[in-house]
């Protein structure tokens, strides 16, 4: 799986991806978790909001940080397809 | 009910004496805590559930190819219903501008939505009633309207970061969102803001008190009265290094209120804490060039100077 977590590195990126770290350790997946500083790559993804989620190049979340529980559904729901 | 809260706890439960300056200055950071905090929960709840109606995606649909005079009202208004924070200054200001939004309509916009925020509302209006917080709302819009026409009418378009206009915005879909989830994300925002900003709410309460229980009653009505003709410069100039700390500064100003400090001169002091903060204009610099910025913080300053005299003389 492919993971990218979407922001110029901001405290609410840490903490989105602190839960997305987390997330995929307890879900045990095999996953890349990359990150996207550019802005011109970020608004790529068509966001003006930051952090964002992207999982195997789908935006799942924009502009908040989504609870544990909500990301890992999130991870849950993209490594079944 | 809260009052009498305040003071049984203050008179019965710790048997201070009411006339005591401890008592009074206590009774006042019981109360104040208290209510401040209840409205603060209610109020980040309520406004992050109609914020979640309008996502900056929205904003940028609704300002995109309106007219320049409407599109200042209209930026000024939605920066006050769109979910902001400053770490999203770059893509939302690139957003804005590749949708074709004119650069003093997104200045109009990223100056009211900072500035008329909720926490700095709820300690508005807790504190010095709704009266006070409406007048911080409408000047606030009024504010930002003035400076995004004022940048407007400057041209100052090369003046912004020259890869800002070869970006390409790529497209997404709007979320649908049910009720459930506005209220789920609202909540735990709420409960993030709460954990983040409680302690600053605290300390401002408790300096507020000790001012009110000790400072004599004419403290700053000698230094910053209506007299001083530098009073407001100089409280702009302590505003602006408390950049966006409005959870602490409202319960000080509050409690200088009382001791002399004049309406326009608290006005312009709010306005300088949440409207000129450093480190937005640091992530600002990465779409604006220094002159811009300059010329940005120069109109902001004079702006909110002149408020802070027309209310002194008005009020």
């Amino acid at each position: 799986m492919d993971i990218k977590i979407l922001g110029p590195g901001c405290p609410n990126c840490q903490r989105l991806e602190a839960h997305v770290r987390q997330a995929v350790g307890e879900l045990g997946l095999t996953a890349q978790v990359g990150k996207v500083t550019d802005v011109a790559e970020i608004m790529g993804y068509g966001l003006m909001r930051t952090p964002g989620l992207v999982v195997n190049g789908q935006v799942k979340v924009a502009g908040r940080v989504p609870a544990l529980d909500e990301v890992k559904q999130i991870l849950a729901a993209a490594s079944r397809k | 009910m809260l009052n009498w809260l305040a003071e049984a706890v203050t008179y019965r439960l710790l048997g201070l004496n009411p006339s005591t300056r401890l008592a009074e200055a206590l009774r006042f950071f019981l109360y104040d805590t208290v209510k401040v905090l209840l409205m603060l929960t209610l109020i980040i709840y309520a406004v992050a559930v109609i914020r979640s109606f309008f996502p900056p995606e929205r904003a940028r649909r609704l300002l995109s190819g309106r007219s320049q005079f409407l599109g200042h009202i209209a930026a000024a208004l939605l920066g006050i219903v769109t979910p902001f924070c400053s770490c999203s200054a770059v893509p939302l200001f690139i957003g804005f501008t590749e949708a074709g939004i004119p650069l003093g309509v997104t200045f109009s916009f990223l100056i009211s939505s900072p500035m008329v925020n909720e926490v700095a509302l709820v300690l508005l209006w807790g504190l010095f009633g709704g009266r006070i917080a409406l007048l911080y709302i409408a000047t606030g819009v009024t504010v930002a309207i003035v400076a995004g026409v004022v940048i407007g009418r400057l041209r100052l378009e090369g003046w912004v970061e020259d890869y800002v206009y070869q970006i390409k915005m790529g497209e997404t879909a709007e979320e649908k969102l049910t009720w459930t989830m506005r209220h789920e994300r609202s909540l735990q925002f709420t409960v993030d803001l709460l954990k983040r900003i409680w302690p600053y709410v605290l300390v401002g309460i408790g300096v507020g008190a000790f001012i009110h229980g000790y400072a004599p009653q004419d403290f700053l009505v000698r230094y910053a009265g209506p007299t001083n003709p530098l009073a407001v410069p100089i409280a702009v100039a302590i505003g602006v290094p408390l950049y966006s700390n409005a959870a602490g500064t409202v319960p000080i100003v509050q409690a200088l209120m009382e001791k002399g400090l004049p309406m326009g001169t608290a006005l312009a002091f709010m306005m300088a804490v949440t409207a000129l903060s450093l480190p937005e204009m640091v992530i600002l610099r990465r779409v604006l060039k220094p002159k811009l910025i300059a010329v940005f913080v120069a109109i902001m300053t004079v702006t909110i100077i002149f408020v802070g005299y027309l209310f002194n003389a008005v009020l």
